[in-house]
């Protein structure tokens, strides 16, 4: 870890790749809870 | 004709928050079918980031740089306080994306939104300054970079990034306090509004009432 990220150059945006993973995960994230059952809890009487 | 409790500030204060908040609706035990999804988790998964936030902080607080540089069991809280805060942004954002498709801020939750977004920019400004007191030498680069970025928008003059100590008491004094108080006040404006309901299930105007839903034991 104790060296320089490596980073993306496409124009004028600079990333690491790192924090690309870390974007990349978040949007699997979100598109999975909006897809995935959620476990029922019980019901009201 | 008042009586003697209607003067008494303490009495006042007391029956404006019971309205406000009535204790079922502060703390309930049922909530609207519609929150049985995954993308209603992510903003208490949030606040259970933000509590191993504090409460590891508060260790690294209490022992010191020696304890969490130079030990195996600091070291291990050290990291615990990052990859707490990184599961803290990683959930809020999500949290913040499903909130704005949702269009969160209808039905008089405007101010939910607002407090919502400024403790999100206040999370940051606790980050950026978390990094800056890490102390070694990671912070005194990035102390170095920050400070020629503040200068060149006019923002060096209020604040030194460089001043360690006035880094470090913004750190764990002012920002926590600033950002403790929004997130309370948020969480309780969402006790007051309710969640925001899908936009079919939303009434025709803010002034309406929501249709009762079917409800779910939380």
């Amino acid at each position: 870890m104790d060296h320089p990220g490596t980073y993306l150059h496409w124009g004028v945006i600079q990333i690491s790749v790192a924090n690309l993973i870390v974007i990349g995960l978040m949007l699997l994230v979100f598109v999975l809870a909006l897809v995935l059952p959620f476990p029922r809890g019980r019901q009201r009487p | 004709m008042s009586t003697t409790d209607d003067r008494m500030w303490t009495a006042r204060l007391r029956n404006r928050a019971t309205r406000a908040l009535p204790p079922e609706q502060l703390m309930p035990d049922r909530q609207p079918a519609y929150v049985a999804s995954w993308i209603y988790v992510f903003g208490v998964a949030t606040l259970a980031a933000l509590l191993i936030v504090l409460v590891s902080g508060a260790a690294l607080a209490l022992e010191g740089p020696q304890w969490y540089h130079g030990s195996p069991e600091g070291r291990f809280v050290n990291s615990l306080h990052l990859w707490s805060v990184e599961l803290f942004f990683f959930t809020m954002v999500i949290h913040l994306w499903g909130k704005f498709f949702m269009a969160a801020w209808r039905g008089r939750r405007a101010m939910t939104w607002v407090t919502g977004a400024v403790a999100f920019l206040g999370s940051i400004g606790t980050a950026f300054t978390g990094y800056l007191v890490q102390s070694n030498f990671d912070s005194q680069w990035i102390a170095g970079q920050a400070k020629d970025g503040l200068n060149s928008v006019g923002l060096g003059a209020w604040f030194n990034v460089l001043n360690y100590g006035q880094m470090l008491l913004y750190h764990v004094v002012l920002f926590p306090l600033v950002l403790g108080f929004l997130v309370i006040w948020h969480v309780l404006l969402v006790r007051r509004r309710g969640v925001v309901p899908p936009f079919e299930d939303a009434p025709a105007t803010a002034a309406e009432p929501a249709p009762a839903p079917e409800e779910v034991a939380s």
